[in-house]
């Protein structure tokens, strides 16, 4: 019995400090919109500050939570500064755009924790007073857990009050629900997004901060908090604190007893338990759908087909491509062979995202899933190169009608982070089910055949494999198909009223998009001769979406802008110290200049360079 | 001669409120048929029960004595229903012609041609759909260009695709200047007069109303109070009293001041 309790009480401490990270995530999101991915950068931020700051008190009790809340307030500081330099003045960007923004915040800041507190992972101090452990029916409790517990509802109250009893916090749940009519009503949006972005960043930090007795501070707290915490605020319902704090303690305790029974499970168990509650109710536990009106976007213009003298460049790019080899070093044809994946992949995604308007945070799942079918067909079936390659597509197909069916049933938000399940949900199954996957170690030697060896032969196959997916996805685009599904996208219920079958148009895009990642994961898996677990990862799925949205998303060349300068600028930069740093500000820099993406920013310089000329 | 459309006994209550309250009518070939009613008389929710958007409480509505009740939206459709929205409803992201051809290619069930090019087919018959409603110099403009009486024009187009029996319009003419109002409606008596199609619309001007419906209906509170040609409705003095409010609520107030 008294294990039990001890489980369960471990379970609750850990609840608090998701919590407190959540709780920021969804007050920021509610107000802004935004989707934000440093918030993980914020609270290991928290954790590092607090770290320097206890450890160079030293002052006992009062030092520590001085400590503590001094780390909470800087971070909440540095919240401010990057939501006044950088995000205000992107709010008007299409949808989601602030993302690729806050990714490279992460970047920048993740090398600058990297360059002022080193690379060792840091043992903070025990809290001065809590360091004990009190018997309870025998089992030790850490003190510490007994006063997170207390923390974690006592700022639950806290932020209650002060969005119940204050002018600013009655603002903060009125944006929440409808943020253009708080505009039309006379309040400074400016300030308000910033307050919320301020307390927002400040939660994570406390959070972080507060989190230096349990475990070491190490670089890589940002990326690994994220994914949970989101998960909480998306079971919670989006902007709901109340919704973070039921959701924290459910999937918390869940987990505490889930990995008695089946230790596997700790790292798809938040996962599952989103999708179950999204299934049940799509906007959360406690959320509600958001107000008709959304941002004053600009609406996309018609697509139109290239006139004769773009397809002529056009034809004259990819001849030069073909010709390569010919000229370039080996090393060069394998980099080319990765930009046609990476187009491919973000093709496909910009497929579903930008014609089917489903955007999807866990697009890598259908890369990984061609990817390892066909290496396990080589592998475990001992199939040879090809028919490994028409497997991989059709396994990619297959996993995206089951997870499609039920992503289609959801919008927005909700849709992206059930993408993201499921795809952590594949990443899992990977990682954990070794003999089969091989689990982290991946599965290795997967070459090509004899005949397709050699770097050359194979820059080939992976051409016409590629171009012919991205020429297939365009044509898709310019279809009845394509249109019915832009259609969709546009308004739903005029769709409906000429006698489309919405929801079975968009598994059917969904599925397409799905089959064209798998077939370059496919491509992918043939060039590396191995493939490993991070291929299904959240991170490779957020560089499809940074190709799709650095591109512009409203264009259908946007992705292939974006995958080319991705894969271009990173191996440049990788080879140099501090490459996130360089890679993060050629972000930042790239969306404060294009809000629209490179291939709004390409069009705009053509039409200066006319008008010149003119 | 069946009627295009009969409703019996419509009912639908949103928990204690009984927005529509046994409602039952015809609709003739070739008709055109207006339903008015104050704010709150169930207008909307009548039209969005005969378009299949909401399941009704209780009722019927039978087209060419086929039942639609159950049937989704997008069968209606199908079966021959084309609708305007009150507030309009198009791709924006499409031209004018676009949005044409997308009802005519779901109407030619070739939604999922993965490889035609859209935006060459059934060119001859959305172009004759756009002069209908007097729309062909606009065809290549983007439709989230558009003034708001052509989108409402261009509604009337898209919902004229599939040569549909009958057109349900919920206030075609909401949001429009005066001007603009009769002469949609004007083009719309004009399509009717032709006699494929029967129309029902809602609206709140009186004028339109007048103008060119040929038998009117008046909701009030959920059931139907009134039906009849427009001077038998103007001299109904039910009628009058609902729009313009009976004595004895004026005498009332008077007391109470």
């Amino acid at each position: 019995m008294g294990f039990y309790l001890a489980q369960l009480l471990t379970g609750l401490a850990n609840a608090s400090s998701l919590f407190l990270i959540a709780s920021g995530l969804s007050i920021i999101f509610g107000v802004t919109r935004i989707v934000n991915f440093a918030h993980g950068s914020f609270y290991m931020l928290g954790a590092y500050l607090a770290y320097t700051l206890v450890t160079t008190l030293q002052g006992g009790i009062p030092g520590y939570w001085f400590s503590v809340l001094a780390a909470a307030v800087l971070v909440g500081g540095i919240g401010l500064v990057v939501e006044m330099t950088i995000l205000r003045r992107i709010y008007r960007a299409p949808e989601l755009f602030q993302l690729v923004a806050t990714f490279g915040v992460v970047l920048i800041v993740q090398d600058a924790t990297l360059a002022i507190w080193g690379a060792e992972d840091l043992l903070g101090p025990r809290a001065p007073g809590l360091d004990r452990a009190v018997r309870l029916m025998g089992e030790p409790i850490p003190e510490y857990d007994l006063a997170l517990i207390a923390i974690g509802p006592a700022v639950l109250a806290a932020i209650w009050l002060v969005f119940h009893r204050t002018r600013w916090g009655i603002l903060v749940r009125a944006a929440t629900q409808d943020r253009e009519m708080v505009g039309a009503l006379g309040v400074n949006q400016a300030w308000l997004f910033s307050a919320a972005f301020v307390l927002g960043s400040a939660l994570a930090g406390l959070g972080g901060a507060l989190q230096i007795p349990r475990e070491a501070v190490s670089l890589q707290m940002d990326l690994s908090i994220i994914g949970e915490a989101f998960v909480v605020v998306v079971i919670g319902g989006m902007g709901s604190v109340t919704g973070a704090f039921v959701a924290a303690v459910l999937i918390s305790v869940l987990n505490a007893f889930a990995i008695l029974i089946f230790p596997q499970i700790s790292i798809v168990l938040p996962f599952v338990v989103m999708a179950a509650v999204l299934i049940v109710r799509p906007y959360g536990l406690f959320g509600r759908p958001g107000s008709e009106h959304g941002g004053t976007e600009e609406p996309e213009q018609p697509l139109r087909l290239l006139d004769q003298r773009s397809t002529m460049v056009l034809l004259a790019l990819v001849a030069m491509l073909a010709f390569s080899p010919a000229v370039v070093s080996d090393f060069t044809t394998i980099l080319l062979v990765d930009v046609m994946v990476a187009t491919l992949f973000a093709v496909s995604l910009h497929f579903m995202m930008g014609v089917g308007g489903m955007v999807s945070f866990g697009h890598a799942a259908y890369f990984g899933v061609g990817a390892y079918a066909a290496a396990m067909a080589v592998k475990v079936l001992g199939w040879g190169m090809l028919p490994a390659m028409a497997l991989g597509p059709v396994a990619a197909a297959l996993a995206a009608l089951f997870f499609g069916w039920f992503c289609v049933r959801l919008s927005g938000v909700y849709l992206a982070m059930l993408t993201m399940a499921a795809a952590q949900i594949l990443w899992g199954v990977t990682f954990q089910w070794q003999d089969v996957t091989g689990g982290d170690d991946g599965i290795l030697g997967v070459w090509p055949d004899e005949w397709a060896s050699s770097d050359r032969v194979y820059f080939y196959l992976a051409l016409v494999l590629c171009l012919g997916g991205i020429w297939l996805l365009r044509r898709v685009a310019h279809s009845p198909f394509g249109y019915t599904l832009r259609g969709v996208r546009d308004s739903r219920i005029r769709a409906e009223a000429i006698g489309i079958d919405t929801r079975f148009h968009q598994w059917m895009g969904f599925t397409l998009a799905g089959t064209l990642a798998g077939l370059a994961g496919v491509v992918f898996v043939f060039s590396k001769g191995s493939v490993f677990p991070d291929a299904l990862s959240i991170g490779h799925s957020i560089d499809g979406l940074i190709m799709v949205l650095l591109g512009g998303i409203h264009a259908l060349a946007g992705p292939v802008y974006g995958a080319m300068a991705m894969v271009l600028i990173e191996d440049w930069v990788s080879r140099l110290d501090y490459w996130r740093f360089i890679f993060g500000g050629i972000i930042l820099t790239v969306v404060l200049l294009a809000p629209d993406g490179l291939a709004g920013g390409v069009r705009r310089l053509i039409q200066l360079v006319r008008r010149d000329a003119a | 001669m069946t009627p295009v459309l009969e409703v019996r006994g419509l009912s639908k209550a949103f928990g204690g409120v009984q927005a529509v309250d046994d409602v039952s009518f015809e609709l003739r070939q070739g008709e055109f048929l207006a339903l008015i009613g104050p704010n709150g008389a169930g207008k909307t929710t009548c039209f969005n029960m005969l378009n299949g958007y909401l399941p009704p409480s209780s009722g019927s509505v039978k087209l060419n004595g086929r039942e639609l009740i159950g049937t989704p939206p997008r069968r209606i459709w199908r079966l021959g229903v084309g609708r305007t929205f009150q507030i309009t409803a198009t791709f924006l992201s499409m031209t004018v012609l676009e949005n044409v051809q997308m009802a005519l290619i779901s109407h030619h069930r070739r939604v999922y041609d993965l490889f035609s090019r859209a935006t060459r087919m059934y060119l001859d018959e959305a172009m004759a759909l756009l002069d209908l409603v007097s729309m062909r110099e606009q065809a290549d403009r983007p439709c989230s260009e558009l003034a708001y009486g052509d989108l409402k024009r261009l509604e009337l187009a898209i919902a004229l695709a599939h040569e549909p029996a009958l057109l349900l319009m919920d206030e075609p003419t909401a949001g429009m200047a005066p001007s603009e109002r009769v002469a949609l409606m004007g083009l719309t008596a004009d399509i009717v007069a032709r006699g494929k199609v029967s129309v029902v619309f809602t609206e709140h001007d009186m004028d339109v109303v007048f103008a060119h419906a040929h038998r009117i209906l008046v909701l009030n509170r959920g059931r139907l109070i009134a039906e009849g040609t427009g001077a038998e409705i103007r001299t109904n003095p039910l009628v009058q009293e609902v729009y313009l409010g009976g004595g004895r609520l004026f005498e009332k107030e008077r007391g109470n001041a």
